[in-house]
């Protein structure tokens, strides 16, 4: 029923758009590279889509997803570049496109690909074990500036979106906390659960098992106004009844990540137009909407110029952190 | 007793006519990926994912992991017959099988594999059936000193007792661990010996190396010595798969002993090709013939293939309880588990008993129907060898190309394997050892983020090493297999010597 609704909304959608759109459509296969190993976040985006397009026969061609996640990601941008204006290749990616070239020395830069969309915005929030004394992210901060560089924060990575939070967490509160990457949001959670570290930064997803096993706990989110509603998860809790960091008194009003969706720069205008258009129809498929609200993302569709603006309000402001903690490459500056 | 309920309600679920054919063709599917050197286990499964969408859980986690297990068990068929690891965990077969199939007894060497890696599986299981709560809460008590710990253990088993020259396996090793540093180093995100070629951003693969060494670098020995393989005579007869059946039962000990192994390095995300070469080192060493292995000792193909197959079944314990896969199909697997809308973690067990139990229960008949079905394509695997060099030998270079391209699509890995063939058959004929390098190359990595983040932690104390009784007994039992072979070799030709004396 469900699927039905979404096919006639989507055939709807298709007929509006057809006199703005000149007959563009794949020939081929269509390669979906993801910036990341099988089973990360990334993977699991793309792979989710395939299965919209499919399921929902948006796309009429094959789908291959290639996981290109060597180099944080970097290796997919790459391929990006070796493959100019190739229509049959999507790139999925999240903000690592732009930022990676700030902080690293790669062979490509953010202009060798074009970006289509932006389906959904992950959120961060500051979690602790559940025997922690911490209640809320303030009590945590003050810990951490009586005793400067004890309290552990665990991360997926070097220089990626969960240090770059921590160190923002850093510079705006005057905190010193101690970081140390692991490989992957799924190891801190972990590590986070045994006490190997004091606090992660982690997704939604990658602590919501966790959580509900009452090993850890979250103290706040930050997004300008709290998650959606859901079913409890731990307890009488679910993700609704998260403050947000702002509340708490912690002046850091945004900080997510947006999944995104590129194609090799250089293709025509009517095969951004055509992705544009299948990506917006994925969005509206029961697919989409289980995906977001089991991995408990903000929805947020974002193309053309709006995602060109949001491009660059992030990668601004994420490179004034860079700045401040000097990771930005010779090459970069 | 409330597992073995749960388990019998697991075996309600998983014994469908439905289900029951979904096992075979997974398992017959995996046996072709696992044949194919390049296209493993991981590859193999995340094709299928899309075929998946139109299944329900279950039957989905039953299809794939029926894939993993035939995997597993296709394998060890190319390492024994032609020297090329089918799938990294099986890179530790080749040390022995290879030798007993180029003695004549291929059919014995397939057999003692597979019948090998079925018994492994299902001690694997055991475990997981009797002790799934324990099992992940013990995991969890795996900090990076912990991890350390293991590798320098597998390390120390596998070293320890080396029959090549210390100097000779010492600049092996090194050459391993050099190749696992190429690329982006996780833990301080700087990029390092790339030498600005961008196709080493993700390192050097080691299975496309592994693949270039063993398969390549072979062939160019058998071109050098005569252009055909050596145990070619062997007969195929069903009466040498029962014989060797008939004399399994000998190795329990080293069964044992390496199903432990297996589920140890399982649990505690090692993975199961670590597994696989600790538990030859350990074979090598507990052996009275130790001094043999490598020259096709059944032993030596009993002990890599049972750790290897009780590890990647243990592998799906940490996948499901706590969200962290300890092989990369594992990891490949989680991936679909999300899409099928399961979040993996300590409650999936309690809110999800259908699915957890009912993957249980098919592990043991998917795993019972792989030895079947593998031991009944031993015969059909073991008369490849009947075909002559000149047709079989260019099929095998074609098969080792097309499978490192495979491995991430790229040409650069060709040229890797061209130059791994010629150092492969360069190592052999100047008697340097290989296994040090390979077993660098897959723990190298991850002992240096582990050392790495452990001395984060510590402020550069070496002392979080001897932290807590945990950390402190794995690298004493790690201490002792490094130390305690040479120097009890040392004090037994001492003995020997006074003995002589007086």
């Amino acid at each position: 029923m469900t699927i039905k609704t979404a096919l006639i909304a989507g055939t709807a959608v298709l007929a509006a758009t057809i006199p703005a759109l000149a007959e563009w459509a794949p020939q081929r296969p269509v390669e979906f590279v993801v910036a990341s190993g099988a089973g990360g976040g990334t993977d699991n985006f793309a792979r989710t889509i395939q299965a919209a397009l499919t399921r929902n026969d948006i796309l009429d061609q094959n789908m291959v997803v290639l996981n290109k996640g060597g180099g944080s990601g970097a290796e997919a941008f790459l391929y990006a570049r070796q493959n100019a204006a190739d229509p049959h290749k999507l790139i999925f990616g999240t903000n690592n496109v732009y930022l990676l070239p700030h902080v690293a020395q790669l062979a490509y830069s953010a202009e060798d690909l074009q970006p289509v969309a932006a389906l959904a915005l992950d959120e961060f929030l500051i979690w602790v074990k559940a025997d922690a004394p911490w209640q809320t992210s303030m009590e945590l901060i003050e810990a951490a500036k009586a005793e400067p560089g004890t309290i552990v924060f665990g991360g997926s990575q070097s220089k990626d979106t969960d240090e770059t939070l921590v160190a923002l967490i850093e510079q705006t509160t005057g905190a010193d906390f101690k970081y140390i990457p692991f490989n992957g949001g799924g190891e801190v959670g972990v590590q986070l659960a045994g006490g190997h570290v004091a606090a992660n930064v982690n997704n939604p997803n990658e602590n919501i098992g966790q959580w509900q096993a009452g090993a850890i706990r979250p103290l706040c989110v930050f997004s300008p106004q709290r998650m959606a509603e859901s079913e409890p998860v731990n307890g009488d809790m679910g993700w609704h009844d998260i403050p947000t960091c702002a509340e708490q008194g912690l002046d850091i009003e945004r900080y997510q990540m947006p999944r995104t969706v590129w194609l090799p720069a250089g293709t025509d205008p009517e095969v951004v137009a055509y992705y544009e258009d299948a990506l917006s129809r994925v969005a509206e498929t029961q697919e989409w909407q289980d995906y977001l609200a089991k991995t408990s993302q903000t929805a947020a569709v974002l193309t053309g110029d709006d995602l060109t603006a949001f491009i660059e309000e992030n990668e601004a402001a994420t490179v004034t952190v860079f700045e401040a903690e000097g990771w930005v490459t010779a090459a970069a500056q | 007793m409330g597992n073995f309920d749960l388990l019998m309600h697991g075996f309600s679920v998983a014994i469908t006519p439905m289900h029951l054919m979904l096992m075979v063709a997974g398992v017959l599917m995996g046996l072709v990926v696992g044949v194919l050197p390049g296209l493993g286990a991981p590859n193999g499964v995340s094709l299928l994912i899309p075929l998946t969408f139109a299944l329900d859980p279950t039957s989905a986690i039953i299809l794939l992991s029926s894939m993993y297990w035939g995997a597993l068990f296709g394998g060890s068929t190319t390492s024994i017959l032609f020297n090329i690891p089918g799938e990294p965990s099986s890179v530790a077969t080749t040390f022995d099988g290879y030798p007993m199939a180029r003695n004549g007894e291929s059919t014995r060497a397939l057999t003692l594999a597979f019948v090998s890696s079925g018994i492994g599986a299902l001690m694997g299981i055991m475990v997981i059936t009797l002790l799934a709560g324990w099992a992940s809460q013990f995991a969890l008590r795996f900090g990076a000193p912990e991890y350390f710990a293991v590798y320098f253990l597998a390390f120390a088993a596998f070293i320890g007792m080396g029959s090549a020259a210390p100097m000779k396996t010492l600049v092996s090793l090194t050459a391993g661990l050099i190749l696992a540093s190429v690329g982006m180093d996780s833990v301080t995100g700087s990029i390092r010996l790339t030498y600005g070629f961008s196709d080493l951003l993700g390192g050097v693969s080691f299975l496309v190396v592994v693949i270039g060494l063993f398969g390549i670098g072979e062939l160019l020995a058998t071109v050098q010595e005569g252009l055909r393989f050596r145990g070619v005579s062997s007969k195929i007869d069903l009466r040498d798969v029962l014989k060797t059946l008939a004399e399994l039962p000998k190795y329990w000990a080293t069964m044992l002993r390496s199903g432990m192994i297996g589920i140890w390095m399982g649990i505690t995300p090692g993975g199961p090709t670590a597994a696989s070469f600790m538990s030859y080192g350990v074979a090598r060493q507990a052996s009275r013939k130790g001094a043999a292995f490598g020259t096709g000792r059944p032993e030596g193909i009993v002990a890599p293939e049972t750790a290897d197959h009780s590890a990647g079944t243990c592998a799906m314990l940490p996948m499901l309880a706590l969200g962290v896969p300890s092989s990369a199909t594992a990891a490949v697997m989680m991936g679909g588990l999300m899409i099928w809308g399961l979040t993996p973690g300590p409650m999936l067990f309690a809110t999800q008993p259908d699915f957890v139990w009912g993957l249980i229960a098919s592990m043991y008949v998917s795993n019972l129907l792989g030895v079947i079905l593998v031991l009944a394509t031993v015969p059909m695997f073991a008369a490849l060898l009947r075909i002559p060099f000149t047709i079989i030998g260019p099929m095998i270079v074609a098969i080792c190309f097309v499978g490192a391209y495979t491995v991430g699509s790229a040409t650069f890995d060709l040229w890797v394997v061209l130059v791994f063939g010629i150092v492969g058959f360069m190592f052999t004929k100047l008697d340097y050892p290989l296994a040090p390098m390979i077993l660098a190359m897959v723990l190298g990595h991850k002992a240096e983020n582990a050392f790495h983040q452990s001395m984060l932690l510590s402020d550069g104390s070496l002392g979080i090493f001897f932290a807590n009784p945990l950390v402190t007994g794995i690298m004493i039992v790690a201490l002792a297999l490094l130390i305690l072979p040479k120097t009890l070799g040392l004090a037994l030709s001492l003995r020997r010597n006074r003995k002589v004396v007086a």
